[in-house]
This record gives structure tokens, sequence and C-alpha cells, in this order.
């Protein structure tokens, strides 16, 4: 298989329940071109080095990628939501210093430490009447099949992040289609080039402008009155060392953490009950050992990384690493996914050890970039992952592997179904 | 028998019946005892340690301990596993005899050992005056109890405090006072703050930082002497450019003392500058030959370093505290193929003023500086040092994610100064002296002389400078 193959057949959407051979195959070159302009890394320390490298960029208006894999005038759909023109201002995952350092400032202090500290562990108790008032109402259908994604693993965090946000919880029908076709919009793979794939990158192209038409109205109205949560404390913020955001960088961050909130930690609890059915005996360990969930949830993420990849960076500057030389200008994929499964970091890096010791893996990114959200969606999964574990009783997997998602960015089942003998009280 | 399995049978052996004595129960010597059972210790294994205290931690105490938030009881050091040890705690070893193997304690008890362990790390160097260190209200600080006395002595409310000395400790205790709002004074007799560690350069980024907290920052100025009032409680200071303050409260930060007076007599390369040992923690005799059963860790060791051109260094960082006793543990357990050597790039970290400074290098070792990422203007940055012409050091000022990127540079003794970053290049980004201390100056540090006129006399001794 060349290099280029294996790319391909990792990025395509008849892989997506198990790209990772692919990965294993891109691996034996750490640090591999897999197209022109386009290089990918699957070592462990290399990627580490790469993520820690300041010759590497994460604003995505230097990357060739839009170019050059769309192949015509016309980028992919997310591609180019993720860029900034017209006006737009990139969020934070797609900028650099000193940018990125001030404009994750100004989140921050309304987002934890040392300014909020309270924000996230405040959640709680919301976090667990919610868990349990969703697996009531599956109880109270009476039905013993249900759903984890659409019934448990997605109300969770969507409601936190609305709630954080100041975003109203009852819009959320309407922007949960536009992400929806946002995310399957964005498309890097070969799908993108038939037919369909240029259909669904139009209607992603459409439904982002929407989205970022809502969130502007959102905010705008913020401006002039002020409200509870991050947005509007984003934009009328007098008090921190860089000012109020702008209106249009809040209208871009607003829809990263939206972004990320709906998907990645709906994957992530997905992948975790997901995980725990397919390894017998480790649903009944956790059970009696709670103790382990914290590390269960991490080696979760380790194999099964909610964020397989961010398509933004690219190199500065020439950059030698692993016996290949990335010439400055091209795109590069830090493949977090492939990293986490790297044998020459982890023993048995394709089995799932919750007790697994030096697990740490690169699931949440790392450097300046490691996730924002990371703190409140650990929160989240623990306790989403404590309530399943302690209420529902013999859960079995229906469907294995299960639909997934679209996206080879953000990973996860599309739906979960499993079978349970009876939720308990 | 072959000779390979008759090393293997020894290395069993001493595994299931040896006796290891460590002497120091601060963070080295708990970190090799667990290290010890981790890899496969079943023997006796004894911990010494002067203070009456299980291990504990120590950065805590110059930051949060003081400024309230912690109660000084709460630095316990976690256990990571049980270590099924006899803690001697509360008793000091007072001396060494390696003839009989033997561990000698102030209550007279003696222990014996077939592997020592050295983890004794440092004391607080006290105010040179002894009669003035004595005064009320005189504090050093690295123990847990001297933090648990001077937390109150700031939370009783003085009209000022004097820190004597402006290098890591003495700043973040100029930053806890600040937090405090309790007017400070911090003396230096360098150029400026941080300026041993981290030079001049650095050192007048970290004198604004203070004068721009409040802190009324005297630099190149000594303390002369500390005036009591009839109590017996400090009340004033007078400074060698002839002024005088209202203190009650004074905190000599004036760096540390090597704990080897213990080792006195015991013929091991101790002295001044720690326990001299070779890379892989076994302490050298005074004629400089390797030992094969003393093992050293922690702030008093003092190993040659490949990096550094060889040079014996001692770091007192809490990371070389740790892998120091890793290493030494797995070296008492095993016999020469098995052993590894301790090799770290030294890492360091400081918070004050509302800044996180971190490090990694001997920066020391370099003499030019170059800013390399962010603004040093904004206090927010990282900065490279380089010894002809490759990268040796490196600190961040809130841009410790970086660290990484600099250690692995410095790891490969990259060329200085290093590749520009694509962004965030602060403006000037050319390299400058690093503005050390002139090691011509003569310093505080005794020096050592020799002695005796015909052969049978001579003999070394150090001399304090004056």
């Amino acid at each position: 298989m060349t290099v280029e193959t294996a790319w391909a057949e990792a990025m395509t959407y008849d892989n997506r329940a198990d790209p990772y051979p692919f990965f294993a195959e891109l691996r034996k070159t750490p640090v591999v071109q897999v197209a022109d302009n386009l290089y990918v890394v699957t070592g462990y320390r290399e990627l580490l080095a790469l993520a820690h490298d300041p010759r590497i960029s994460s604003d995505v208006r230097r990357s060739p990628l839009a170019a050059h894999l769309a192949g015509d005038a016309e980028p992919p759909a997310g591609v180019e939501d993720l860029q900034a023109h017209g006006g737009r201002q990139p969020s934070i995952i797609v900028s650099d210093p000193p940018n990125h350092d001030r404009a994750r400032r100004q989140v921050m202090r309304h987002f934890g430490p040392p300014h909020s500290p309270d924000l996230i562990p405040s959640m709680e108790p919301g976090i667990v009447g919610l868990c349990n008032k969703l697996l009531d109402d599956i109880k109270a259908r009476e039905s013993t099949r249900f759903d984890v994604v659409d019934d448990y693993a997605y109300p969770v965090p969507v409601t936190m992040i609305c709630k954080i946000l100041g975003v109203p919880r009852a819009d959320e029908p309407t922007f949960h289609v536009w992400i929806r076709d946002l995310l399957t919009g964005l498309d890097l793979g070969p799908d993108a080039a038939t037919d369909e794939g240029r259909a669904r990158a139009a209607k992603g192209r459409a439904a982002g402008a929407a989205l970022r038409h809502y969130l502007a109205e959102l905010i705008e109205q913020y401006r002039h009155q002020p409200g509870d949560g991050l947005l509007s404390d984003l934009v009328n913020d007098t008090e921190g060392p860089d000012g109020p955001m702008s209106p249009q960088e809040a209208v871009s961050n607003a829809q990263l953490l939206l972004v990320a909130g709906h998907d990645s930690t709906v994957n992530t609890i997905s992948n975790c009950v997901m995980t725990l059915l397919r390894n017998p005996g480790s649903f009944e360990l956790l059970r009696q050992r709670p103790e382990l969930i914290p590390r269960a949830i991490e080696e979760v993420q380790r194999l099964q990384s909610a964020v397989q990849f961010f398509p933004s960076r690219s190199a500065t500057d020439d950059i030698e690493i692993a016996d290949t030389v990335i010439p400055k200008g091209a795109a590069v994929h830090l493949m977090y996914s492939a990293a986490n499964r790297d044998p020459t970091r982890f023993a048995n890096p394709d089995q799932y050890d919750p007790e697994r010791p030096d697990n740490e893996h690169v699931g949440w990114g790392s450097g300046i970039h490691t996730c924002i959200g990371g703190p409140l969606a650990r929160l989240e999964v623990n306790l989403t992952l404590e309530t399943f574990l302690r209420r529902v009783q013999s859960p079995r997997l229906v469907d294995d592997p299960p639909p997934y998602r679209r996206s080879h960015i953000f990973r996860g089942p599309l739906h979960l179904m499993i079978d349970v003998d009876h939720i308990t009280d | 028998m072959s000779a390979a399995s008759l090393v293997a049978e020894l290395v069993a052996a001493f595994r299931a019946e040896g006796r290891i004595v460590i002497v120091g129960a601060s963070l080295a010597g708990l970190r090799a005892a667990e290290a010890l059972r981790e890899r496969g210790f079943r023997g006796k294994l004894t911990v010494i340690g002067d203070e009456p205290h299980e291990p504990y931690d120590r950065p805590p105490l110059s930051k949060q301990v003081l400024e309230g938030w912690v109660h000084p009881d709460h630095t316990r050091l976690p256990r990571r596993r049980a270590v099924n040890a006899d803690w001697r705690l509360g008793v000091a070893a007072t001396g060494l005899d390696r003839v009989n193997r033997q561990v000698l304690l102030a209550n007279g008890d003696k222990v014996d050992y077939d592997r020592l362990l050295i983890a004794t790390g440092v004391r607080a160097r006290p105010w040179i005056n002894p009669r003035e260190a004595a005064l009320e209200g005189v504090f050093t600080v690295r123990t847990c109890d001297d933090a648990t006395r001077l937390q109150a002595a700031l939370h009783a409310g003085p009209r000022r405090v004097l820190i004597i000395g402006s290098g890591f400790i003495g700043s973040e205790m100029a930053s806890v006072c600040c937090k405090l709002g309790l007017p400070v004074t911090v003396t230096e007799r360098a150029d400026g703050p941080l300026v041993g560690a981290l030079g001049g350069v650095i050192g007048d980024i970290a004198a604004r930082m203070q004068r721009d907290a409040g802190v009324d920052l005297r630099t190149g100025v000594a303390v002369e002497a500390l005036e009591a009032d009839d109590g017996g409680h400090v009340r004033q200071a007078r400074l060698s450019d002839g002024a005088t303050l209202d203190v009650d409260v004074v905190v000599a930060s004036l760096g540390s003392i090597r704990n080897v007076e213990w080792l006195e007599g015991a013929g091991l390369a101790s002295g001044f500058w720690g326990v001299g040992c070779d890379a892989g923690c076994r302490a050298f005799d005074i004629n400089g030959v390797v030992t094969d059963n003393i093992f050293v860790a922690g702030d008093i060791a003092r190993a040659p370093h490949v990096l550094y051109e060889y040079q014996f260094i001692s770091m007192e960082h809490w990371d070389n505290a740790v892998s120091g006793a890793q290493v030494a543990a797995n070296n008492m357990i095993n016999l020469e193929t098995e052993r590894c050597p301790h090799l770290p790039l030294p890492m360091f970290w400081s918070a004050q003023f509302g800044v996180n400074i971190k490090g990694v290098g001997v920066c020391s070792f370099g003499d030019e500086i170059v800013f390399t990422q962010g603004s040093p203007c904004e206090r927010r940055f990282a900065a490279a040092y380089g010894r002809q012409g490759r990268i040796v050091g490196a600190v961040t000022f809130d841009h410790g994610k970086w660290l990484d990127y600099y250690s692995a540079l410095i790891e490969r003794s990259a060329p200085f100064p290093p590749p520009p970053p694509g962004y965030d290049q602060p403006a000037g980004a050319t390299p400058i002296p690093a503005r050390f201390p002139d090691p011509r100056v003569p310093t505080e540090i005794p020096t050592v002389v020799l002695t005796g006129h015909d052969p049978t006399t001579r003999g070394a001794e150090f001399r304090r400078r004056s």
C-alpha cells in the first residue's frame, strides 16, 4: 500500500469505524508526505515535538490546504468556514500568538481558574440531575433498547455549553441541524470529490453561514443588553487586561465552543460506553471500582480520540524531523488518533487497559492549543459515565461497529443502540 | 557457575535480604524509598530524617502557605506506594562510619547498612550575624515550621517586611507580601532580582515586575545591621547606602547551605558544594575514587553533567530530586550492566507577581541571551541562553507551554540562536550579553586555600571571604 493510498483510505467514510490499520500503515514513516504540500505526523514523539514547535502555525490563513485539496476555486465548506475572510476573525484554534494568546486569555477569564474557578465545578449538580432525568425518561418509555447518542450522550454537553455560553436552549433544534450539516460538509478526504460530497459541502457552507448569523445577532444583543453567560461577559469585559473581545472574534469563538460542546464531548461519552461494552468485564470492573473512571476515560480518549486531528496547521519554515524535511508552507496534520496508538510509546496500543500506567496520550492535544474545554468535558464524561454505570443494568451493543458520523476530524458514532435489562432508580 | 549467573545471584540475594539506609526524609528520600520497592527491593529499609514531620512538599511554602490559603500541614507529599520502611523521624544523622557501615544518630543509635543513600539536602542560609539572626521577627524559610511561623508573622500585620536577597525564594515572598497588602522592601546586593540564576537582562524585567507591584526594591545595597527593641524584636534595619528602615519582619533569603556536616571525617568528597558523585549517583571518596555502596540524590548531590562540559553541578530543583532518587534507587539494587546514568535536563519554575516563570537547562552556563517569542515588555516571552554557538538554557515568562521545544533543542546542543519562530517574534530578536555576575567578583562563598609550609603540615582549608 502506498502512503497516498493509506491516507486516502484512512480518510474515507467507508473506513470510519476503523481507520486504525491505515494509520498503522502510515506510522511506518512517522512524518510522511501524503500529497502535494501535505504532511501527516503519526509518530507520538514527532507529534509532540511539532505540537511545541513555534515554526508550526495554526493560522489557517497560512495553510495551503483549502486551495490544494479542493483543486479548484471552491474550497470545502468546513475549511472555508475555519478561514477568516470577509471580515471574519479566526477563532483561537486557528490563530497564532500573540492573537491566540490574547484571545485564549480573554475566554479563559470567564471559563476557568484563576478568574472563574467555580464555573466548571458548579456545573456538577446540573449535570447529574440531567443524567438522571434522561435515564428516567428512557425508563418511562418502558423500552429495553435506546440510543446512547441521541437519548443520553448528546443532551448533556449541549445543555451545559448553552448554559455556559448564554445561548438559549430553546434554539437548540435549529442550530443542531446547522452544526450537523456544517460538520458533515467538512470533508478533506476522497469522498469530497463526489457529487454527493459537493452537495454536502454546499449544504455545509449554507449551514455555517446561518449559524454565524445567528450567533452574531445573539452577541449583538448581549452587547446592548448584557446577560448571563460567557458570550455576554466576553464582549462586555472592561476589567481584564485585554479588554472586551470584538464581536466578530466572539462569533468565531462562540461557534468553536458550541461545536466542540456539541460534538467532541458527545463523541467522547459515546466512545466510552462503546469501549466498555466492547471489552468484556470492563463495565463490571468500573462499577466495582468507580475510582478507576477517570483513568478509564483517558484510556478511551487515547484509543478513540474524539478529535482525530485538526487540519489548520502548516510549516512556517523548513523543519527537519524524523529523517524528513517538511518544507516551508506545507500543511501539517498532527494525527492525535494515530500517535495515541504508537507502539513505540504505548505497549499493546490497540488494547483497552483502564489501568494502563503512564498513559500520557495526546487525545486532548498538546502545547498552546491543548483543549480549552478539557476540564469541562472531563467533568461531563465522568458524571455521565458514573450515572450510566450505576443505573443501567446489563447493557449490550446492538450493532458493532455502530454507524458513524461522517466527520473524520470529530469522529464518533452517529447512533449507539444498546439493549439493557432495565434501568434502576 | 558462570560470572553472569553469579552476579544475578548476588543481585537477587541483595534484593531479598540487603539493608538499605536513606538519610534524608524529604522529596528525594521518599521517592527513592518508593522506587526501591517498586523495583523489587524486599530487604530492610530505614529512612532517617531530622524533622519530626513526614515528607512534605516545599514549593508551596514560599507561596501558597505564606499567602495563607494552604495550611502548612497540608503539604505532605503524596505517597505513590507503600514503602514498608522503618521511619526514624525527628532524629538527625550525626556521623558516618564507613568502615563498620553504620550511620550514627543524634540519640546515640547506630544503624547498619549495606548500601546508603545520602539525601540530606540543604538548609536555609541564616542571616550572617548570629545575634541578629536570633531576634524575634527574623526568619528564614526552608521548613514547614519556618513557613508556619512566618505566615503567622505576616498575617499579624507588620508595618513593613524586609526581604534580604532576591533569588527565586526572596522574590516569591516579596510577591506574597504584595498580595497580602504588606509594605515590603527587598534588598539585593546584585543589580537586580534573579540575576544569579537568569542574568541581568532578565533581572531588569524582574525588577520592573517588582516595582510595578509596589515592592520597594533596592539593588546594589546590602543590609549592614538589624536592630531590636527592648523586647528583642527586630524593629530597624541599617543599609549599606546609609538608609534605615523601620521593619517588623525580616526574611533572610540568602540561598542555602548543604547539609554535609554529619559526613565530616567519613572520607567522602563532601563539602561546601555538596557531595560529589558520578552520573550514576555513586558518591566519590575524598580522593575522587567512586564508592560502590554510597549513593547521593537531591539538592546535595553534585555530579558531572555531560551537556555542561562535565562540570560538577548541583541542582536545587524539584525534578532533579525525583529523577535523581529514581536513578539512585535503581543503581543501588543493580550491578554494572543494569545501572543507568542520571542525565537530567534541569527544569525549574517559580510563581511571582502573577507571572509563571519556567526554565530549562543551566541558563547561567550561557553568556548570551536572545528573546525568541512573545514580548519582553509585556512579560510574556520565551528566551534562550547560548554559549559558544549552542543553546544551553531557556526561560519563559507565561510561555511555559513552549518549554518542550527548547528542552529538545538543549538536549541536542542545537545552534544558538535557535531558528526564529513563524510568528510572534519579539522586536530586536538578536543575541545580547546575558549579564551574569562577573565571575571575577568575589562573593560570599568561602574559598579554599592550602596552608602550611612543609609537606607534612600542608592541608586544605575553607576560608570565608570578607
